[in-house]
């Protein structure tokens, strides 16, 4: 896929060469190649099409001087564009509040209970706060069991109730007893759930009206298909979410997911994970992103070429 | 409650009335396709092969057109060489051991519980091994889904060998003279090649016992998963020859059109289909229902 992408563009910029403008007519191909790339990648194809649209609104009259090959300007511009849109520079995550408390949600198996432990270690290793977490999956087989041994690794309290079959209720008794603590950060694990599961949806949008959180985060398989689109705006409408965690980067998916997600609710990518381990987290790069979800290192390559 | 739209039942609405196909239609077809994860390459394969049988008969009517849509995808999944309809053990294999692998998070440990639900239904006794020992709390996980379906398990400390634990399972099978052995195994990402790796060990070690296991390797591909689930299916296959697939998750909103990318690129069956987190929610996937459901207005 990737050497394909690079061949057509690496031909469609040669097309280029030597024109003084890029017209309507000279990037129709460049265009259309860059919008495949984009679905390739998982961006919904209607914003592949709205951001190519954009893309060559940008291009159209450019002037190409000598020093500048037509291909090196459009890489310029798609890669401006892709990075301002993933988020220009990096967004703020809030810790404020005593405690500040963090709601967890996203569909099953995005990688929210690791996420809870990730998020948890950094914020006391990095950050020097004093951390709990809370198992608020009162589903899932096993969920208390996974978070607590996640807790022993990091060394973070693990709030959980076995037989308290009532989220908000163990969310409520979690914030009570972290004040007692004296934990200045509660971070509350929930069950995986589907947009469109209405009782489900209800009761993590009753988590938040009851904790009124500091942070909602949304967490996200960067995986995710051409529905990331659905997921995301359904979850925002219900929770206003303040951002967004991508997981499993560490694969080799371009993660188109992530531009889809932005362009649709405008809300910030925070955090990016990638590894089961504890440490794995990082602070989310826009400019990173913009690079994988075109295949970038590839494309620059190509520009060094020519 | 949970009611879906197939995602090819607006084309439905766009060709009434029409006596060709034209371009307005094939737009429509070719976007519906690609917003449902069928990928650019299948998508285009499609489309492609509809404009040539509309280039022979040049005049058509609209119920015509319908099932020339409908054939064409139906070609795509290869409709007609079903498999298997029931849960029934292949060719008499005792004890049938399926190996259970995917990338993480995909449902592969509640979709063992489903399978071992189903097994013991049909009649079978089942013996479940609980190979990941490294997600936390997996084998706890899988033990509360052996108790719920009242099936035993093999398991051993969290951070021992999964090979040892699926030799110890699979060696207790055919102690006990089980009929269905289903091992689950560690999420794994495919780029990972020391974990593929693991993987093929895992299986050469089965067949210290029985040379001809696993007769099944069940590949667990997230039905919302996009384009990556092509790249699953390629490493997964070449490290275990991957023998069926079962697309989970499929009770949300994404539409699942990568089961008809792998179709179309693998010689893989889909066998089941996960449709949500309970028990029952595992169905014996029907590729002609599958194609109607895209077609239907109501659906599940
Ligand atoms: N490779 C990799 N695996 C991850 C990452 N984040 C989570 N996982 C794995 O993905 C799987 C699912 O993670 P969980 O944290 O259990 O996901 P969840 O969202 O809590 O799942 P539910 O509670 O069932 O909805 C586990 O195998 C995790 O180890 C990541 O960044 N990279
Ligand atoms: N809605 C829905 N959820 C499912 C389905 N199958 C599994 N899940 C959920 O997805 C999440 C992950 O499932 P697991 O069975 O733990 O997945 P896994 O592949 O074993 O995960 P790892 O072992 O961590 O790699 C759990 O919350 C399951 O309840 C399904 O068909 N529909
Ligand atoms: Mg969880
Ligand atoms: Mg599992």
């Amino acid at each position: 896929m990737f050497n394909s992408l690079s061949e057509k563009l690496e031909s469609a910029f040669k097309n280029l060469k030597g024109q003084a403008r890029i017209t309507e007519l000279n990037i129709a191909n460049t265009v259309k190649d860059i919008r495949r790339a984009l679905i390739d990648a998982d961006v919904n194809f209607k914003i592949a099409k709205e951001f190519t649209d954009k893309v060559k609104e940008k291009a159209l009259g450019e002037k190409v001087i000598n020093s500048v090959s037509p291909g090196q300007l459009m890489v310029k511009i798609v890669q401006d564009e892709l990075t301002e849109l993933m988020g220009g520079t990096a967004a703020d995550f809030s810790v404020t509040g005593n405690p500040a408390i963090i709601l967890i949600a996203g569909l099953q198996g995005s990688g929210k209970t690791t996420f809870t432990g990730k998020l948890a270690n950094y914020l006391k290793v990095q950050k020097g706060k004093s951390p709990m977490v809370v198992a608020a999956d009162i589903y899932r087989p096993a969920a208390i069991d996974q978070l607590t041994v996640l807790g022993e690794q990091i060394g973070v309290p693990v709030y959980a109730e076995r037989d308290n079959k009532d989220a908000v209720s163990i969310a409520l008794n979690a914030i009570k007893e972290a004040r007692a603590q004296n934990k200045n950060v509660v971070i509350i694990d929930t069950a995986g759930r589907l947009a469109i599961d209405e009782a489900m949806m209800t009761e993590v949008a009753n988590i938040k009206q009851a904790v009124n959180p500091t942070e909602i985060l949304f967490v996200v398989d960067a995986m995710t298909g051409q529905d990331a689109v659905n997921t995301a705006k359904a979850f925002n409408d219900r929770l206003d979410f303040t951002g967004v965690v991508l997981t499993k980067l560490d694969g080799d998916t371009r993660g188109g997911a992530a531009l889809s997600i932005k362009y649709t609710v405008q809300k910030p990518i925070k955090f990016m994970s990638s590894g089961e381990k504890m440490d794995t987290l990082d602070v989310f790069y826009p400019d990173r992103m913009a690079q994988r979800i075109l295949g970038m290192g590839d494309i620059a390559s190509l520009v060094e070429k020519a | 409650q949970k009611t879906k739209e197939g995602f090819l039942s607006k084309l439905s609405k766009a060709i009434a009335g029409k006596s060709t196909v034209d371009a307005t239609v094939l737009d429509e077809l070719e976007e519906a396709l690609i917003g449902a994860d069928v990928g650019v390459d299948t998508t285009l394969q499609i489309i492609e092969r509809i404009e040539e049988r509309v280039k022979k008969d040049k005049y058509i009517n609209t119920t015509e057109l319908n099932h020339l849509l409908k054939d064409e995808i139906q070609n795509v999944l290869k409709v007609g060489d079903e498999t298997e309809k029931h849960f029934e053990i292949l060719n008499n294999k005792k004890p049938f051991v399926i190996l259970v692998v995917g990338v993480n998070g995909v449902g592969k440990t509640t979709t063992i519980g489903k399978l071992a639900h189903n097994y013991k239904k049909a009649g079978y006794s089942v013996l479940l091994g609980a190979a990941d020992t490294f997600r936390a709390a997996a084998v706890d996980q899988l033990t509360i889904w052996s108790e719920r379906v009242g099936v035993p398990i093999v398991k051993q400390a969290m951070g021992s060998d999964p090979s040892a634990v699926a030799f110890d399972t699979v060696k207790s099978a055919v102690a006990k003279n089980i009929d269905v052995v289903i091992i689950d195994t560690a999420g794994r990402l495919h780029n990972k090649a020391h974990l593929m790796e693991e993987l093929s060990k895992i299986k050469r070690v089965i067949q210290k016992v029985i040379p001809d296991a696993p007769h099944e390797v069940m590949l667990v591909l997230d039905g919302s998963t996009g384009q990556n689930a092509l790249e699953q299916a390629k490493q997964f296959t070449a490290a275990t020859d991957v023998s069926a697939i079962t697309v989970t998750k499929l009770d949300g909103t994404a539409k699942g059109g990568v089961v008809l990318a792998i179709a179309n690129q693998f010689k893989i069956p889909v066998k089941f289909i996960g449709v949500g987190e309970k028990i029952d929610d595992l169905l014996v996937f029907d590729k002609k229902e599958f194609v109607d459901s895209l077609f239907s207005l109501q659906h599940q």
